[in-house]
Formats: structure tokens, sequence, C-alpha cells
């Protein structure tokens, strides 16, 4: 099942629609990373809103995938974490530490623009 | 059927209704010597230093009362009367700091000096005091439990009470700015009353879009490793939901304790109190708060 990835400027977004197989986390880890260095995406957004559960497995893609944009010149963050997710996650110990997360697509976006003129800024 | 009179104890078991005879010699005795057994009495409860919480004069009008409800029990064998006494009794002095042992030590001391009366009554004739005491104790014994589970009930019940509302204490997620909770804490955290806190402010975060939570603790008396850990994860759940969370109003007391335990504090923001904690959120935010200016009758910019 793949995950649609949609360009938006500089930016990915992947947006998940349901529940992914491990399988599918890792062809979703693939394509990112593969997109971010073909079209020099400066962010990636990975839209996890309409996941009800997310096993330790996706937890660790997710790192993954920060880590590996992050190797290639591009932020991602995370958004849509609902509630109940969020706190099942940290009553399990899931923590995504040092992933940076963001309430929904539109603070997705006001965030990388923010990481992007501090860039500039540092430059 | 007759008795020989030597001194071993008879070990034929006594009818009821002879049994019913001596409970009532018993307690026209008891009743005959009320006032100088009651005075005896009050004087050991003196001695022992029990029920020092209250005065004299209240001690003996206590002890007046129970004195005539302890030998109403014996005389009609009911207990109900008791129980509604015992538990009326501990409705009024437990907010007094009646202890336990004051109460439990009281009736035992009733017992001791009814039964000493009872041996000077009887002590030429020792089977006749034998059986007396048959008939006494089973009696004395079922007072002083009902009397000691009475006060302790009631103390439970109380404590219960006390408990619940404690727990509806309910604890308000609060909008102050546009973006920026306010969660107030206030009384005992356990487990429950925990998950409870999370999954509303957690929702609330979501309602509100907020991006900062400030969440006061000045009103938490004491915390352990498990309110520790609810609170570190309350702040990790948050940031997953793109919020910042900053702590304030840590007591002393509470700042030993989250260090000492060793809970992970690299994530928590932590502010000495309320203000500074919405001052730190503003700053975040990117407001700035400007006096209006009096003097020349404009607003700052």
């Amino acid at each position: 099942m793949e995950v649609p990835i949609l360009k938006q400027g500089h930016y990915l977004i992947a947006s998940i629609q349901s529940a992914l197989t491990d399988a599918d986390l890792m062809l979703l880890r693939e394509s990112l990373v593969a997109r971010v260095g073909k079209f020099r995406a400066r962010g990636v957004i990975v839209d996890v809103t309409a996941l009800d559960v997310m096993d330790s497995f996706a937890v660790r893609t997710l790192r993954d995938i920060t880590h590996m944009a992050r190797l290639r010149g591009a932020e991602t963050v995370i958004v849509g974490i609902q509630p109940e997710v969020a706190f099942a996650m940290v009553q399990l110990g899931l923590t995504l530490k040092g992933v940076a997360t963001a309430l929904d697509l539109e603070e997705g976006l006001a965030f990388l623009d923010t990481q992007a003129r501090e860039r500039i800024d540092r430059a | 059927m007759s008795t020989p009179k030597d001194r071993t104890p008879t070990s034929q078991s006594p009818t009821p209704e002879e049994t019913a005879g001596l409970l009532r010699e018993l307690v026209s005795h008891l009743r005959q010597n009320r006032t100088q057994l009651r005075e005896e009495w009050a004087r050991r409860i003196t001695r022992a230093q029990l029920l020092t919480a209250m005065t004299e004069e209240e001690i003996f009008a206590e002890a007046t009362s129970v004195y005539d409800n302890y030998v109403e029990a014996l005389e009609t064998g009911t207990f109900e009367a008791l129980q509604a006494y015992a538990r009326n009794l501990s409705e009024r002095i437990i907010p007094r700091g009646v202890e336990t042992h004051e109460v439990v030590g009281i009736v035992l001391l009733l017992r001791d000096v009814l039964a000493r009366s009872l041996f000077a009554k009887y002590h030429e004739d020792f089977n006749k005091l034998n059986r007396i005491l048959d008939a006494y104790e089973p009696a004395a014994n079922r007072i002083a439990n009902t009397v000691a589970v009475g006060f302790v009930q009631e103390r439970e019940r109380v404590i219960r009470q006390q408990q619940e509302a404690i727990r509806e204490l309910s604890t308000p997620v609060l909008q102050v700015r546009e973006r920026l909770l306010i969660l107030p804490i206030i009384g005992v955290i356990d487990p429950q009353r925990a998950r409870q806190l999370t999954e509303q402010l957690l929702r609330a975060i979501r309602t509100n879009r907020a991006k900062v939570v400030v969440i006061d603790i000045t009103g938490v008396a004491a915390m352990d490793s498990n309110v520790a850990n609810h609170l570190v994860q309350t702040v990790e759940a948050s940031r997953l939901l793109g919020a910042t969370v900053i702590v304030t109003g840590l007591s002393p007391e509470i700042a030993q304790t989250l260090v000492t335990i060793g809970v992970d504090l690299s994530e928590m923001a932590t502010v000495g109190d309320l203000q500074g904690g919405i001052e730190e959120a503003e700053r975040l935010l990117g407001y700035k708060v400007v006096e209006l200016s009096e003097a020349t009758g404009q607003t700052g910019n």
C-alpha cells in the first residue's frame, strides 16, 4: 500500500491514509529519502493523522526518516499525532526524541518555514 | 439439681433463662451503683491520659451517655441502638481529634471497672461470680467490639468522603491567550487522576491548537516517583502534539524529589512561578506585553 507523496515548493508531504505494514513503512522510508535527493527538498512532512495506533516499528521508521532526510539536507516534521496515540506512545515508552513534531499540516509548514529562515539567517 | 458448695466452677452451661436472670441481676447492680462506677471510670480515663483532646466536663458528659448505653445494651441484648450511638459518638469526636486507641481504651477501661465491681460484690460466692462473669463477659466483649468497629467505620467513611471530594476538585484547562493553555493542578494526584488530566490536556491542545502549555503545580503538596513519571509523560505526549510544556510552581520539596528519584528532566522546561511561566510562554509565542503610557495619553506599540 503505497503512501502518496506530494511536492509543495521545496517540501515533500507524505500523507498516511491507513495502517501500514512493516513492508509499507520501509517502502515509505526509501521513497522519501530518494525523493529528497531527486527534488532537492528542504523539508519533509509526514502526516499521521489517520493512524489510530503507532507501534515501535512505525516510531523507529519515523526516526530513521528524520535522520536520513537530514543527512540529505532536509528537515522532517511529524504532524497529526492523535491524543490517544500520543498517550499510548508515552506509556509504552516509545519516544520520538530528536524528531520534530507539530499539531497539523499548517503548523508543520510553519515550522519548516521558520527552520528555513533560520538556516538562511545563519548562512 | 443441687450444686456442691466447693470452689471448683460448675461445668454445666447455664440455660438461657439463667443467663437472662444473671444479666438482670448484673444490670440492676450497675444501675444502682451508677454514680460511683461512672466516676471511677472517668478517673481511670484521666489517669490513663486518654481523651486529652476533651475537657473534663465533656469527658464526664460522654462517659455518662456511654455508660447508660452500655448498660442498656447489656439489658436488652440488642446492639442496634449501641451501633447507632457509637456512630453518632464517632461523628462528634473524630473532628475533635480523638484517636482509635483512645476509644478502644476507654471502652476496655469501662469493662474493667464493671468487672472489678462484680468481683467486689460476689467475691464470697465463687460459683455465683463465675456464672455472672459467664453472662457478663460475652456481652461486654461484644459491646467493646461494637463501639470500636463503629468508630473505625466512621473514620473510614470520613476518609472516603474526603478522597472523593479531592478527586472531584476538577481541574480545568484554561486558554489565556491564543495558542496558550494553563493547567493549574491542585491537590493529590493519584494515577487515575493523572491519567484523566493528561487525556484532558491532550484533547484541549488539539481543540485549541495550543503551542504552549503552562502546567502549574503550586497546589500539589507532594510528589512520588509515580506522579513524577506521569508528569514527564504528559510533557512528552504534549510535545508529540507539537506543544511546548512549561512546568511552574515546583516547591523545594518537589524539586528535591524529582532530582533524587532520577526523573529525566531534560525535556521539561521549568520556571519558578506561574507569572514567570506565563511570561516565558508569551515570549515563545512572540507576544510582548507593553505598559499603556498614561502620562502621554498614548498607547504603546
